[in-house]
């Protein structure tokens, strides 16, 4: 019998061309679903005003529907796990800390980290499977000089995810498979047109796949209104806040101040805004103003002009390195900050508490703690980390 | 692949008589039973015999049979047709911790609404103790509701003693027999109940079909209002052909219930014991004596079930770890927990259920399986472990 190997199907066009690529091949497949959030219970709650649920995103209750039709098409065995919880503590609850304290996170890297890579993996070892495949355009290859796994930017460069890989061990490197990663989108849809699959015309999901409305500031509201995030010991009140560290509370109204701190306005809360944002800010002024910070301590939303929001470099912590086994001496790379920033050239040194100090050669626009920053040599992804803050 | 299943307490296959008695209903025997015309006698004849076969297999008067569509509607009528029947001042009622979905979460809805619930403990064998009950009704209690047999682990309830509690203290009881329907013998007089539910496909018969016995004179306010069919407890055109069903697997089910009951219990004795010698590490859930013949609930320390599920239906075996409604929940079974299991233990925990489908050979196959699939399961138990390894 041939190698087993689990699909992670998410009802999508992307994982299930790879599924269907897989069973072409004379694999032995086995599709697997995450189930990671509840929209139903919460539609048919009595709280009436809990976010709607909307379908098309990557983990809602109709894709599971689409995956489950997808692996019936293909005659491959398909279950779905149920990771809800783990997907709460692990993905949701600190993206909306992370939110509260400041911090623009992407839950994606989390996700495929700790649900995909990490649980999904561990299940799909379990029932047998020695790899598992996801739709992701991304590629990985064996280093037999160096002996590494090594991750490498996708054949379509416009579809690249890499990006959102780049917390991966090597152990989890060894046993996955990118199906994908060397065709480009429309050779997938054209597959998947092949193949007949009966998702092939479905629209890509683009949006945060738990905040379907895509209002991300009133999903922290309510998560946090809920009482869902772990609040520290005891809450200093609203006059305290300027003292208290980052707390689970939404802070609530606050000041719009410019970088000399006068007071240009109110916000209805930090969690409503974002480094570089220019809308929604309800501030009148000559120039075009932005989003240059988010202060939790004091609650406050700080604008600049533009060039204001430059920075020259930044430092990144908990790394995680893919071509190296260590980083020992200064590296030149590409480095990239957001998922559709086009990587610049920066050199990369080692700080004494073991983050990594990212020197730009040319500054960069609005670099945004808690982002991540991906550290690329072309197409070869070197390393990665998050965003602590910008120099 | 030849598939076996093994999860007859989620549901079961439709006997080949039931299918027979039903098959009629959807041609010729059409009628709307409260038709006055030759099609409509027909059709009410039909229902006529089908409550009786129901009636006969609780041993209640045919008039006191209601009919569903389910277990679920059963449960929900009894607790909340009962409860919303009942004087303002009793407001109270008590049930148990091991309920099945139907029943916790319409007394949950009715704690909502205003209505109080007592949700009493068990013990660890998943047995709630009768002088708990006794001592959980209060002045304003209406109502009892404990179920026969429990779905999950198949632990007996001390129903009969329950039942004098209610009667002694002039408390209404209900019983979700949904699992033990078909599968023991259910007398309504003896067991002391006032309501009963009970639903087809767990003993052979159709889904989406099922009864309420209501004891002649009970209140009960009706979940649906249109007509009065079923005697103004459950308005709509009744479902003709599954009713039929219902009545032909009870009419079944009583009489081979005894000697098949003993053919079972002994198979399940066996995998049990067989269970335990090939594999170290896993233990009955549920009491040794007083237990559904064809439950078997084992925790197989240290590995976990969703894994072992799915791993069982790719060899061909289907079971499940616990309650169907809430399996790949995200809650560990509050059965389980509720018999003193951590959340990580339950998480360990499979039912096997058998039926008179169940051959040896089936349970042959099983205890071929397992140890392999277990000792694996073991291996690979905890994903936060990271216990993958690198392969080159």
């Amino acid at each position: 019998m041939s190698e087993k190997i689990v699909i992670a199907m998410s009802g999508g066009v992307d994982s299930s061309t790879a599924a269907a690529l897989l069973k072409d091949q004379g694999r032995d497949v086995v599709g697997l679903s995450m189930q990671l959030w509840d929209y139903t219970r919460r539609e048919t709650s009595d709280d009436e005003n809990w976010e709607r649920k909307k379908s098309g995103t990557c983990c809602s209750l109709d894709d599971i529907y689409d995956a489950r039709r997808v692996a019936r098409f293909l005659d491959i065995p398909f279950y779905v796990v149920n990771f809800e919880r783990a997907f709460e503590q692990e993905v949701v609850r600190p993206f909306v800390e992370s939110y509260l304290s400041g911090e623009t996170p992407i839950p994606c890297t989390r996700c495929n980290t700790l649900m995909k890579f990490d649980r999904l993996l561990a299940r799909a070892i379990q029932i047998g499977a020695d790899r598992i495949a996801t739709g992701h355009y991304a590629r990985i290859r064996h280093n037999p000089g160096t002996g590494r796994y090594e991750l490498l930017r996708a054949a379509d460069r416009s579809k690249d995810q890499s990006f959102f890989l780049f917390d991966l061990t090597q152990a989890q490197l060894s046993r996955m498979l990118f199906p994908l990663g060397e065709f480009t989108k429309a050779e997938v849809r054209g597959m998947a047109d092949s193949y007949r699959l009966p998702i092939a015309d479905k629209p890509e999901s683009q949006e945060i796949c738990f905040i379907p409305t895509k209002d991300t500031g009133r999903f922290v509201e309510r998560y946090s209104e809920k009482g869902q995030t772990s609040a520290p010991g005891s809450n200093g009140s609203k006059q305290d806040s300027s003292q208290a560290p980052a707390s689970s509370d939404c802070g609530g109204p606050g000041r719009i101040v410019n970088r000399q701190g006068e007071v240009l306005g109110q916000h209805p809360g930090i969690h409503h805004f974002t480094v570089g944002q220019r809308k929604g800010l309800g501030v009148a002024a000559g120039e075009r103003l932005y989003v240059i910070e988010t202060d939790p301590g004091r609650n406050r939303v700080v604008v600049g002009r533009d060039g204001d929001l430059l920075r020259s470099g930044l430092v990144a912590c908990r790394v995680n390195w893919i071509s190296i086994e260590k980083f020992t001496r200064p590296l030149r790379v590409q480095a990239q900050i957001r998922s559709r920033h086009q990587a610049a050239e920066a050199t990369l040194s080692a700080r004494d508490d073991g983050s990594v100090e990212v020197r730009f050669d040319q500054p960069q626009r609005a670099v945004t703690p808690g982002q991540a920053v991906v550290f690329y040599q072309d197409e070869l992804v070197v390393g990665g980390g998050w965003i602590q803050e910008g120099l | 692949m030849p598939r076996i299943y093994l999860d007859n307490n989620a549901t079961t296959r439709v006997a080949p008589e039931v299918l027979e008695a039903m098959l009629p209903c959807y041609g010729e025997v059409f009628g709307n039973p409260s038709s006055v015309h030759g099609y409509g006698q027909e059709a009410k004849e039909a229902l006529d015999l089908a409550r009786e076969q129901v009636a006969a297999l609780l041993n209640s008067e045919p008039n006191e049979i209601v009919f569903t569509a389910g277990g679920t509607e059963s449960d929900n009528l009894a607790i909340r047709g009962v409860m919303e029947a009942s004087p303002g001042s009793a407001r109270h009622l008590v049930t148990s911790q091991i309920e099945h979905h139907a029943v916790i979460h319409t007394c949950q809805d009715l704690e909502k609404r205003g209505f109080e619930v007592t949700y009493l403990p068990v013990n660890r064998e998943g047995v709630v103790d009768p002088e708990q009950v006794a001592r959980a009704v209060r002045a304003d209690t209406r109502l009892i509701s404990i179920m026969i047999a429990n779905n999950e682990t198949g632990a007996l309830q001390p129903v009969r003693e329950i039942g004098n509690i209610a009667r002694e203290q002039g408390v209404l009881f209900h019983s979700d027999a949904v699992q033990a329907a078909g599968k023991i013998a259910l007398d309504s007089a003896e067991l002391g109940v006032d309501l009963l539910t009970i639903s087809a496909h767990k003993f052979q018969g159709p889904k989406g079909v099922g009864a309420l016995f209501v004891r002649k004179g009970t209140r009960l306010r009706p979940l649906f209002h249109g007509g009065g069919h079923e005697r103004n407890r459950r308005a709509g055109t009744e479902n003709v052909p599954q009713i039929v069903g219902l009545g032909r697997a009870a009419g079944l089910a009583g009489r081979s219930m005894v000697e098949e009951g003993e053919r079972i219990r002994r198979l399940r004795d066996w995998f049990e014991q067989e269970a335990q010698r090939r594999i170290p590490e896993v233990t009955v859930n549920g009491p040794a004596e007083s237990r559904l013949c064809n439950t078997s609930n084992l925790r197989f320390a240290g590995a976990e079930a969703e894994g072992l599920i799915i791993n069982l239906d790719l060899a061909g075996v289907a079971c499940s770890t616990g309650s169907a409604c809430s399996s790949g929940a995200i809650e560990p079974s509050h059965v389980l927990t509720a018999m003193g299991l951590s959340p990580a233990e339950a998480f360990e925990c499979l039912r096997f259920s058998l039926s008179r489908d169940t051959a040896r050979e089936d349970l042959v196959r099983v205890l071929e399986l397992l140890p392999d699939l277990v000792a694996r399961q073991r291996e690979m138990s905890s994903p936060e472990k990271h216990a993958y390894s690198m392969i080159s």
